[in-house]
Order: C-alpha cells, then sequence, then structure tokens
C-alpha cells in the first residue's frame, strides 16, 4: 500500500463504472480521500460526481477497479454495514416524511441499538448542532418545515450514528441562494469544529473554493485536476480553466 | 311492506344467507390480501415479473364473473360446487386492486425518502417495514376497500354454483319474477357492501401516518 493511502478513509483505484450499453460513467478513476479533508468533487451535470460519491457508499458498485474504504474493498463490505459508518445527505433530502424531526435523526443510533437516553441526548445535541432548537422542532413532522430546515434535520439525521465519513450529494442546491449562503457558512464553521473527512458533490464553483480544503474536477467521467482549491486557478485542463473563469464572470 | 313480511317469516333462512354472504367475503378477502400484498410487494423488487403477474391478475378480471364460477366447476381441487370454488374466484376477483394498490403505493413513494434510507444503510427489510409499508399502507387499504365492495357484488353470483349466499334469494326472485325475493337478497348484499365501504375507508384515513395525511 502507498503511504499516500495509508492515511486514507477511503480511496478509489482505477475504479470504472460502465453500463451495458459500453458506455462509461466513470472512467478509470484513482483518488484518495484523506482523513479530516473536506474533498469537493466538482464538475458538470453527468460528469460522473454523483456516481462517484456512490461508489463510496457502494450505491454503485464498480465494473473495474476497486473502492477501498476503511481498509475494506466495498465489494466486500455488507452494504449495509459500510453505510452505517458513512453519513449520506442527498439535494432532494429524503427525511422520512411519516416520522417526526426525533424519529428521523434518532433512526440510526435506535437501529445500531444505542440506549434509548443515549439515543435522546444525541438527538438534542444533533439539532442544536445544526442550528434547530430542540424544544421547538423535535416533534415536527418534515412537511411542516421550510426546506433550510429540512436540509438542516438532514445533516443532523447523517451525523447522528457519528459517522467516519461524511457523504454531500449538492445538500444546498435546492435552496433559496440567501438559505443557501446561511447554511454554507455554518456548514463550514461545523466542518471545522467536527474535524469529518467529507466528500461534497457540487457544480457551484464558488461552494466548491468555499468549503473544500480540496477540489477534485471531473470531466467526462474522468478525474483531470486535484489539488488545492487555490490552484484551481492556475491549472491548465481547460475544464479546469472554464470553472475558474467563470469566477470573474 | 311485502318484504318485511317476508323476512318474519323467513327470518332463519335470510340470516343464515347473510352469514354465508359474509363469510364467503371475509374469507376471500383475506386470502386475497395474504397472497397479493405480499405480491405486490414482490413487484417492487423485481420489476421484471410487474408486466406478467399484472397482466395475469388483470385478465382474471376481465373474465365475466358467471362464466369464472362456471370454468372453475370441472376443476380438481381447486373446483367443484359449493362454498370452496366460490372463494377461489372471489380471491381472484379481489387480487387485482390489492396487488396493484400495494404496488403503486411503495412505487409512489418520493425515490428521494428510499434513497436516503438505502444510504443511511437500513437493509431491504428495514426500509420496508420502517418506511415503504407505512408510507403505502392507506392506499394499500384502499385496495382492499374496492377489492371488499367487489367481493360483496360478485358473491352474489356464488349461488350459482351452491355456495349459498343472499344471491339465493336473487336467484330464486328471478326465475319466478318475484321483486320481493329479488329484493330480499339485493338490498343487505348492497348494505353490506356500504357498511364495508364506509369501514374500511374509516381504517384506510386511520393507517395513513401523521405527516403524510392530508
Amino acid at each position: 500500500m502507498s503511504p499516500a493511502a495509508e492515511g486514507a478513509v477511503a480511496s478509489c483505484r482505477g475504479a470504472t463504472v460502465a453500463f451495458a450499453d459500453g458506455r462509461s460513467a466513470l472512467r478509470d478513476l484513482t483518488l484518495d480521500v484523506a482523513r479530516g479533508e473536506t474533498l469537493v468533487l466538482l464538475g458538470r451535470s453527468g460528469s460522473g460526481k454523483t456516481t462517484t460519491l456512490k461508489l463510496l457508499n457502494a450505491l454503485v458498485l464498480p465494473t473495474s477497479g476497486e473502492v477501498v474504504v476503511e481498509g475494506r474493498a466495498t465489494r466486500d463490505w455488507e452494504p449495509h454495514r459500510l453505510r452505517r459508518q458513512i453519513g449520506y445527505v442527498i439535494q432532494d433530502i429524503g427525511l422520512f416524511p411519516h416520522f417526526t424531526v426525533e424519529r428521523n435523526v434518532a433512526l440510526l443510533p435506535a437501529l445500531e441499538r444505542w440506549e434509548p437516553d443515549r439515543v435522546r441526548a444525541r438527538v438534542t445535541e444533533m439539532l442544536r448542532l445544526v442550528g434547530l432548537e430542540p424544544s421547538e422542532f423535535l416533534h415536527r413532522y418534515p412537511r411542516e418545515l421550510s426546506g433550510g430546515q429540512r436540509q438542516r434535520v438532514g445533516i443532523a439525521r447523517a451525523l447522528a450514528a457519528d459517522p467516519a465519513l461524511l457523504l454531500m450529494d449538492e445538500p444546498f442546491g435546492a435552496l433559496d441562494p440567501l438559505t443557501r449562503a446561511e447554511l454554507q457558512r455554518e456548514f463550514k464553521a461545523l466542518c471545522r469544529r467536527l474535524g469529518k473527512t467529507i466528500v461534497f458533490v457540487t457544480h457551484d464553483v464558488r461552494e466548491a473554493l468555499l468549503l473544500g480544503t480540496r477540489l477534485a474536477l471531473l470531466a467526462e467521467g474522468r478525474l483531470v485536476f486535484s489539488g488545492a482549491p487555490e490552484e484551481l486557478r492556475r491549472a491548465e485542463h481547460p475544464e479546469a480553466r472554464a470553472f475558474a473563469a467563470t469566477l470573474d464572470a | 311492506m311485502s318484504l318485511l313480511r317476508f323476512y318474519a317469516a323467513n327470518s332463519g333462512e335470510a340470516l343464515q344467507l347473510l352469514l354465508q354472504h359474509l363469510l364467503l367475503v371475509l374469507a376471500s378477502t383475506s386470502l386475497a390480501v395474504a397472497i397479493g400484498v405480499p405480491l405486490g410487494i414482490v413487484l417492487t423488487r423485481r420489476p421484471r415479473l410487474r408486466g406478467p403477474v399484472l397482466g395475469v391478475a388483470n385478465v382474471f378480471q376481465t373474465i365475466p364473473s358467471l362464466a369464472l364460477f362456471g370454468f372453475l366447476i370441472p376443476l380438481p381441487f381447486l373446483g367443484g360446487i359449493g362454498a370452496r370454488t366460490a372463494v377461489v374466484a372471489l380471491v381472484v376477483y379481489a387480487l387485482l386492486p390489492i396487488i396493484r394498490n400495494t404496488y403503486a403505493g411503495i412505487q409512489g413513494i418520493d425515490p428521494a425518502v428510499r434513497e436516503a434510507g438505502l444510504g443511511m444503510g437500513l437493509t431491504s427489510g428495514e426500509l420496508l417495514k420502517l418506511v415503504e409499508l407505512p408510507l403505502s399502507l392507506g392506499f394499500i387499504m384502499a385496495g382492499v376497500r374496492i377489492a371488499t365492495v367487489i367481493g360483496v357484488g360478485v358473491a352474489t353470483i356464488a349461488a350459482a354454483i351452491g355456495a349459498g349466499g343472499l344471491g339465493v334469494y336473487i336467484f330464486r326472485g328471478v326465475a319466478m319474477v318475484n321483486d320481493t325475493l329479488i329484493l330480499a337478497g339485493a338490498l343487505p348484499a348492497a348494505v353490506m357492501a356500504l357498511g364495508f365501504d364506509w369501514v374500511l375507508g374509516r381504517l384506510e384515513k386511520r393507517l395513513t401516518p401523521r405527516g403524510v395525511r392530508a
């Protein structure tokens, strides 16, 4: 194992995701996720960033190559065991509409058979963490929340079982600009505080620069740039230039 | 008036036919639920089976009920004269709405909810028990309700193959051109259908979880 891969929470090694018709969503991707970093996957729609994210929690398996998480190939994990150690936040949030906020956040700890007192304390802690006053929100249903509040609950739910890795797929993409900016700011502070390893998908280069400690740029299923946010402007690949150019517009 | 006099004179028989009718409906609907709900769930897991299974259930439903009863009589084991054959036919009729609503109810759940559930590490069984079934229960009950109401009507025809029930009066009334006799069978059947509709409608509402109720 290479020294770089040793400190990695997860790594893709020559991972390819091909469809039956021969087209591929992702070609020969090699990428490490280092412990404690916020890696932002940047790219246009269809560039393979969501597929990359789903490789990490085994919602997609590589057709060739391998993806290793916590030292074991995703193919060899029992999918649900792997996923319970990985928080997952998606744009459409997917809160369980028949559960209160409390039950939504408590679900995974409860399934993991935490003591009820510990679950309750954890839910309260998580809601405070994402800026929701527990007494006001615990017993509400998702449809009684605004979009921003829902995504806060989505993040609280993803963090509840204290995952080693947090995957976020355009979590703020569906929010209005003001709420989005607010959540981005708070989320950045949250990341610093928690020191979690995060892989964050976005097509918004400003968001990528704000949140990422490292960027990986994908184009047509290939990794075309990977480096510190400030290096993006100096990158030579046309896709990197195209993204960098939108910053000056 | 003549109807009341008829019931007064034949209360024992009328009650017996009513109970037979109720039993036919309850037995066949329970069986149809026991077969149809799991089958509907399987279809959500094996989309390839959807076409064939719904197709067959659909075809069953298009067979005129009297003909279906007739077809079943010569069959070994399932067929013959009497209540067993009638229950088989009624199950066949009840299957389609139950399978279809179970499938549609689960399939109609916001895909993001399923993705989030799988992504956070629910097993397929946990997803079904904690998310898919609770969210589609109201829908499934609506299918059961339709199936039951249809069943009450179709069960009147079961009298033609000697299964008893309120259809006995209706057939007898038609044969004797006696409106009172026809009504003696048809009226309680209609009331029974309305009763099931009301009770199951209430149940459907109660089983729809808070948080998704309109």
